[in-house]
C-alpha cells in the first residue's frame, strides 16, 4: 500500500476543561453516547467494539489508552478503513484537544472491511464516472 | 446534525438499497433511459422502478427530462462527490461531534 493513498483529517479544539474531565467524555459510554454514539467501548487495548447509529455502525479496535493523554483506536465504516486518535494537552486554560484520523481511500480491495458492505466496488466505478466529468 | 452530515446521511440512505443502487449504477454507465427501458431489465414493476427514481430524483442523484409522453432519466453523479471524499465527510461529522462534546462538558460534574 503507497503512502500517497494515505489520507489525515484533523479537529483541533481549545477547551476549558481539565483533561481528566475530557477523558471521561471520551472513555466511559454513557458519556460518549452522548456526543459521539452510542458503544460497547472499554479502555483496554485489543478491546474490540462498536458504535452504532441510525446510519449505520463503525467497527473498531483500541489500539492505544494512556489515561488522559491519548486514546486510539481503530474506526472501520462503509469501506473506510481508519485509526482515530485523540490528544489531550494541558494548557494554561484548560486541554487542547486534537482528533487525528488517518485512513485509506475507499474502495482499495478486499483487505477491507468495507467490502461486506459492497460499497467498494460502487466508489470504483464512481470515482471512474467522477473523473469523467467536466 | 450539521447540514453537511445530513446531506451525506441522506446520500448514504438512498444508495444503501441495492436495487436502488444498481438503477443509478445502470444509469452512469449507460446514460440516460426512459423508465420503460429501465424497468425491462430490472426485476420489478414500473411503479416501483419509478418510486426508486423519485427517491434518486428528491436525492439529487438523477434528473428527469419529460418528452412526449416519456420521462427520461440520466444520472447526476457529480452529486456524490462528498461522499468519495471522505475526508470532507469525516471533517464534518467531528466539528459535529466536538460541538455536542462541548455541550457535554459544559452540563457534566467536575
Amino acid at each position: 500500500m503507497s503512502d500517497a493513498q494515505t489520507k489525515t483529517v484533523t479537529v483541533e479544539r481549545e477547551l476549558p476543561f481539565p483533561p481528566e474531565k475530557i477523558w471521561r467524555a471520551l472513555t466511559v459510554p454513557h458519556l460518549m453516547a452522548e456526543w459521539l454514539m452510542q458503544s460497547d467501548f472499554a479502555p483496554t487495548p485489543d478491546h474490540r467494539f462498536r458504535f452504532t447509529a441510525d446510519w449505520g455502525s463503525v467497527d473498531c479496535k483500541v489500539l492505544d489508552v494512556e489515561p488522559n493523554k491519548r486514546l486510539a483506536y481503530t474506526w472501520d465504516a462503509m469501506g473506510l478503513n481508519s485509526v482515530v486518535t485523540f490528544t489531550l494537552s494541558p494548557t494554561a486554560k484548560g486541554t487542547h484537544l486534537r482528533m487525528e484520523q488517518e485512513g485509506f481511500k475507499p474502495g482499495m480491495g478486499q483487505a477491507y472491511a468495507g467490502a461486506k458492505y459492497g460499497w467498494n466496488n460502487f466508489f470504483d466505478k464512481l470515482a471512474a464516472v467522477l473523473e469523467k466529468q467536466p | 446534525m450539521d447540514r453537511m452530515a445530513t446531506t451525506h446521511a441522506s446520500l448514504f440512505r438512498t444508495l444503501a438499497d441495492p436495487t436502488r443502487r444498481a438503477i443509478f449504477e445502470r444509469l452512469c454507465r449507460e446514460g440516460e433511459q426512459t423508465v420503460a427501458a429501465l424497468t425491462a431489465r430490472a426485476k420489478i414493476s414500473q411503479p416501483a422502478v419509478s418510486k426508486h427514481l423519485g427517491v434518486l430524483k428528491q436525492a439529487g442523484l438523477v434528473r428527469d427530462r419529460h418528452e412526449g409522453r416519456q420521462t427520461h432519466y440520466s444520472a447526476r453523479p457529480g452529486a456524490l462527490s462528498p461522499l468519495i471524499d471522505w475526508t470532507s465527510r469525516m471533517t464534518g461529522f467531528w466539528q459535529n461531534r466536538f460541538d455536542r462534546l462541548e455541550d457535554l462538558l459544559k452540563r457534566m460534574d467536575q
